[in-house]
């Protein structure tokens, strides 16, 4: 209990805020990925860019524990979450959105994002309905406005467009106090509008919140991120600079020179 | 979620139902009183159990009529009956309260065990876990008594009142039966609701808000089993007397009859379930009867009535009745261009 303890406060320090050592997924006998290694300072903006089936969902299933790793470790914050279900992660400050929206299509825009808030906060058992000044529930609110869907609040998910449906995918990972979000190709099927408005909400993101970003659209991928993690078949392949990866000729060759992958 | 809108029709039909259902007693006779409507509303509150877990949580479980039963059982195990051998005599106030508790505890074990499976493999585990407490109580005579149960189970005189009596019986399952309802939709709102609702809509996503999918179905497995645990308590006190029968395999399937019949939708969808289960089960027979034919194929009747309700609205009779709305709001919107204009929303009403 102690160790737990230490654990935690030892993961307000400056540890980083994602670190992956050997992490590999099998699904039976084929890899998905194999053997990375990753560290992820707090704060820090990455992309991670690969061809399909490079492994970078899987990737982010790893470390939301989605599908938890087959080995490896897996530390967020200095702590060692490699066992945690999804939600004890979730509660420490890490947050994702899906490649394909994960909606409450049965629910209005408000609650989804109240329920977002309300995972991350206490009384999710409660059983007294929350008031129009509820903490919680002016929160959720607050993120609506912030993702331009105060128009739509109480529509029902199913009746949104898809742009709209994006939107609150990355409203339901801002809720809280979130530290590391792992954003799964946030920009697919955006029009070129939506897809500015999308990087205008990741570039002014407060400076403590790092995240992780999976995107096929290379313009995108390096306006957002510090650095860049490249994957191959399921394996790091380089990691740098924007400019160093966009220069790197064995990048070109098999990343660019085949053309970016707009799935 | 539908919206009830203040001064809408719906409220109104919904303050004429509660009026009439109030006044009951000043036309009603004690044979409606006490074998339609407390039968109706107990049944009813033991299938709103099933629809809290079925549609807000997409768990369809067969235990509830075991809790129900199991609650039962207990009240005529530690309070007093006419098997004066096994039942323990002790006041209402220690065993009510008791009943319910182990009842409650029954069905949240039950969850527990439940809530790792999905759709089909739910329903076999709490289908056989419910063969399984009928079996059990009907093999068991130390405890439970057999293959006979216990009769001679009363309410206590409270109040001076005997509370088997046609009208305060029908108050009495009334309250407990309204309480329920009212329960049920206020929490449909409430953090423990809604994240309900949500892990139905997308349990992964849940786990990915922080939330604990399956700690969290366990408790509604609690909640639930609590309402059909009241109602279990009145049902003894209703019938004065429980059997292995009370829940056995046929009364279990009853349950999810009437849940589906009536519409999983929204929690009044149950009630409306049962007013129809019991209005078949007591009158087809006589139907039968009346028409020439021998009496008893009233099983028949009541499979009829439920298949045809069934393929008519696979949403039960809530879905029926919502489609018949929609379809004379569109209808009426057609006719008069001026609808639109003074309504000023195009939608139609929420």
């Amino acid at each position: 209990m102690r160790g737990a303890i230490a654990q935690r406060l030892s993961a307000t320090g400056n540890a980083s805020a994602l670190e992956l050592h050997g992490v590999s997924r099998y699904f039976g006998a084929l890899s998905a990925i194999e053997d990375v290694t990753l560290t992820v300072g707090a704060g820090e903006r990455r992309a991670v860019l690969g061809s399909n089936g490079a492994g970078k969902t899987t990737l982010f299933n790893c470390i939301t524990g989605d599908y938890p790793p087959t080995s490896g470790t897996i530390r967020l914050f200095g702590e060692d979450i490699t066992d945690f279900p999804p939600h004890e992660r979730i509660r420490r400050g890490l947050r994702r959105t899906y490649q394909i929206s994960l909606l409450f299509g049965g629910l209005s825009v408000i609650d989804n994002i109240y329920l977002a808030c309300r995972g991350v906060a206490r009384a999710r058992y409660s059983m007294v309905r929350p008031r129009r000044d509820d903490a919680v529930m002016q929160a959720a609110f607050d993120l609506a406005h912030a993702v331009h869907l105060d128009d739509v609040e109480q529509s029902p998910v199913s009746q949104l467009s898809h742009g709209q449906q994006r939107q609150l995918e990355i409203a339901l990972a801002l809720a809280g106090a979130p530290r590391l979000i792992l954003f799964d190709e946030p920009a697919a099927g955006l029009s070129p509008t939506e897809r500015r408005d999308l990087i205008a909400i990741l570039r002014t993101l407060p400076d403590h919140i790092g995240y992780i970003v999976i995107e096929h659209d290379m313009d995108v991928a390096l306006q957002v991120s510090d650095r860049v993690t490249l994957m191959h078949n399921g394996r790091i392949f380089r990691e740098g600079s924007p400019d160093e990866i966009e220069s790197d000729p064995m990048v070109q060759e098999i990343y660019l020179g085949t053309g970016p992958d707009h799935g | 979620m539908s919206t009830m809108q203040p001064g809408g029709p719906r409220t109104a039909a919904a303050w004429l139902l509660g009026l009439i259902l109030l006044l009951m007693p000043a036309f009603a006779g004690d044979f409606v009183l006490f074998q339609i409507f407390g039968w109706a509303l107990i049944l009813g509150m033991i299938a709103l159990s099933l629809m809290f877990l079925a549609g807000y949580g997409g768990m369809v479980s067969l235990v509830q009529m075991s809790v129900a039963g199991c609650a039962a059982y207990m009240v005529a195990i530690f309070g007093d009956s006419a098997i004066t051998q096994i039942s323990l005599g002790w006041p209402w106030w220690i065993t009510v309260p008791l009943a319910i508790a182990i009842a409650t505890l029954f069905g949240t074990l039950a969850g527990a065990l439940a809530v790792r499976t999905h759709g089909i493999y739910t329903i076999m585990i709490t289908l056989a876990i419910a063969s399984a407490f009928f079996y059990f109580t009907r093999q068991n005579y130390v405890v439970f008594n057999g293959f006979s149960g216990f009769n001679g189970v009363l309410p206590p005189p409270l109040f001076g009142v005997d509370w088997r009596q046609p009208v305060p019986f029908y108050y009495l399952a009334l309250f407990f039966a309204a309480l329920a309802y009212f329960l049920v939709l206020y929490i449909s709102r409430a953090p423990f609701g809604l994240a309900l609702q949500g892990i139905r809509d997308n349990p992964r996503r849940m786990e990915a808000l922080g939330f604990n999918v399956f700690l969290h179905r366990i408790a509604a497995y609690a909640f639930a089993s609590a309402i059909a645990a009241v109602a279990g308590v009145l049902l003894v006190w209703l019938n004065a007397q429980v059997s292995p029968g009370t829940a056995g395999i046929g009364p279990v399937i009853d349950i999810l009859i009437i849940a589906v019949v009536g519409g999983l939708g929204r929690p009044i969808g149950p009630f409306i379930g049962a007013i129809i289960y019991v209005l078949l089960r007591t009158f087809a027979l006589d139907f039968l009867v009346s028409l020439g034919l021998s009496g008893e194929r009233f099983q028949l009747l009541i499979g009829a009535g439920f298949l045809v309700i069934v393929f008519w609205s696979p949403d039960g009779v809530l879905g029926l009745w919502d489609r018949t709305r929609e379809r004379i709001t569109a209808r009426e919107r057609q006719r008069s261009p001026l609808y639109r204009a003074i309504r000023g929303q195009p939608g139609g009403p929420a």
